[in-house]
């Protein structure tokens, strides 16, 4: 108990880590979302024939 | 002077979207890690401070989020001038992928600094103190790069005119750091680079560390996240692409 | 020097040929000043306390509104092009042309300022440095103005998003502004802040005309 209060100081720590906690799970989200988002859009264009031509990975070895 | 191979490779996008895919996960896990640890050590195990008691645990987490955005500022300056004088379109995207990251960091960072000025300082916000002058500046900067990029149609000019921008505010990130030194801020002076050595016992230096550490690649595997996802992006079009796409599942 | 001279003149003439159009930025200035004893209560105390602070930000807020025709007009017709292609070196015609704009939206501006400050019971001995605090922040002001201009010149609603780029990399000559005017309200010396405005100046006059270059070729590619 003494550790959730922090010697009265509970609403500063708790909330500071909190939303720093928040900061990061957010982020994460938001990037995960941006590439499974750009690989969706991807794989849309499958259907069309825009394909441009590129070196591949292994063309580069 | 031919360059070095690697070089060449650091500018093919399936080259770096296939080691960020690799590299991600490691510096994710390890930065997950780190945090978990120090995390726990800096709210459950360091001392608290003979001056400010328990509220001091907040030192655990508003330098190392501040630290980060600086960093990310230079990570994006960097990329985009290289962009922008070599003409490597992927160091724009990394450039693009850092933005976001680092004013969210800076918010973190400038939230937190608040919320331990309340008690400390007694204030909320100290107008004046150039520190938090400096890194608000930090925060626009970022927003006002990611809102030039959005007005600009055609995403080379996007890239390029952004950059500018971006390399002309990287004289803040030093700016702040000094803020402290030039100036007599509310702020302590440094605490790691202090003269003399780190102004902080072991017991308390090892959790503060461990959360630079942490923080560091947690950054880091955000970025080459949103790099992946940036890449994607740009090069929807390409045969590359397309068969990575019809090979996964996701 | 001539190439320089050349391109300062030719835009005074050119914003002469809209006389009206100079007093713009003027009016607004005192309109703004004048919003602000509106808005808060005009006691004496609390005017002498703001009103540095009032004056020196309505003057930023008021020389971002000639933004737009600093190089916009000029890119528009043509003769920007002219300028990247002709053997005047970009950084000089950039700084020509901040020396212009200088000239006819801040340098006004600049001499209103202590007629306002007046009304603001700013006392008379804080004036002088009121007024060379100016002459140190408006060229660190007016090559901002030129980066915010540059940066968003091929777009077509670019005078919003400049404004919003530049106001926050102004911060610091608002800062070291008013507190060397309010250090000479109290008497106190005032070296301190006008030295850093000085060097900010230096620092934006050497660097910002490049910068400024290499947006403009950017901006009309």
């Amino acid at each position: 108990m003494e550790f959730l209060a922090m010697g009265g100081y509970a609403a500063y720590v708790w909330t500071a880590y909190g939303i720093t906690l928040l900061v990061l799970v957010l982020n994460v989200a938001a990037a995960r979302r941006r590439l499974r988002g750009a690989l969706r859009r991807a794989r849309e264009l499958a259907g069309r024939e825009t394909i441009r031509k590129q070196a591949t990975v292994r063309q580069l070895r | 002077m031919p360059l070095p191979r690697w070089f060449h490779l650091l500018g093919s996008p399936p080259f770096v979207y296939r080691l960020t895919s690799r590299l991600g996960p490691w510096l994710g896990g390890a930065g997950c890690l780190l945090l978990a640890v120090g995390g726990y050590w800096a709210l459950a195990v360091a001392p608290p401070d003979y001056q400010q008691g328990e509220v001091y645990r907040i030192i655990y987490i508003h330098p190392q989020t501040a630290y980060v955005a600086m960093m990310a500022y230079v990570v994006m300056a960097v990329a985009a001038g290289i962009g922008f004088v070599w003409r490597i379109k992927l160091a724009h995207a990394a450039a693009v992928s850092a933005a976001p990251i680092g004013a969210s960091f800076t918010f973190c960072a400038l939230v937190t600094g608040s919320i331990w000025g309340r008690p400390t300082w007694g204030t909320f916000w100290a107008w004046g103190d150039p520190r938090i002058m400096f890194e608000t500046l930090l925060l626009f900067l970022f927003l006002g790069y990611l809102v030039l990029r959005a007005a600009f149609d055609d995403r080379d000019k996007a890239d390029r005119v952004s950059a500018i921008l971006a390399v002309v505010g990287v004289v803040n990130v030093p700016i702040i750091h000094y803020s402290v030194i030039w100036w007599n801020t509310l702020h302590q002076g440094p605490t790691l680079l202090a003269e003399g050595g780190p102004a902080m016992t072991n017991d308390m230096l090892v959790p503060f560390l461990i959360m630079f550490a942490g923080f560091t690649l947690f950054f880091y595997w955000l970025l080459l996240t949103r790099l992946q996802g940036e890449i994607v992006e740009r090069e929807r079009d390409t045969r590359w692409i397309q068969e990575l796409v019809a090979g996964s599942r996701a | 020097m001539n190439a320089f001279s050349t391109i300062v003149l030719r835009d005074l003439r050119v914003a002469f040929r809209r006389f009206s159009e100079l007093a713009n930025p003027l009016l607004f200035f005192v309109i703004v000043v004048s919003l602000f004893p509106l808005a808060l209560s005009p006691t004496a105390d609390v005017l002498r306390t703001v009103g540095t602070g009032v004056l020196w930000v309505s003057a930023l807020l008021s020389s971002l509104l000639t933004l737009d025709a600093l190089f916009r007009g000029d890119a528009e017709d043509g003769s920007l092009e002219q300028l990247l292609l002709s053997p005047v070196p970009l950084g000089l015609a950039v700084l020509a042309k901040i020396a212009a704009h200088w000239l006819v939206t801040v340098l006004p501006l600049m001499c209103l300022v202590p007629l306002l400050a007046a009304t603001f019971d700013v006392p008379a001995r804080a004036l002088p440095t009121l007024a060379f605090a100016l002459l140190l922040a408006t060229p660190t002001l007016s090559v901002l103005v030129g980066l915010g201009a540059a940066l968003t010149v091929s777009l077509k609603r670019g005078g919003s998003i400049a404004g919003l780029l530049i106001l926050p990399l102004a911060g610091p000559l608002l800062i070291f502004g008013t507190r060397a005017t309010d250090l000479s309200v109290n008497g106190e010396a005032t070296a301190a802040p006008l030295y850093l405005l000085a060097a900010l100046a230096a620092f934006a006059l050497s660097l910002g005309p490049a910068a400024i270059a290499a947006a403009l070729r950017v901006g009309l590619e």
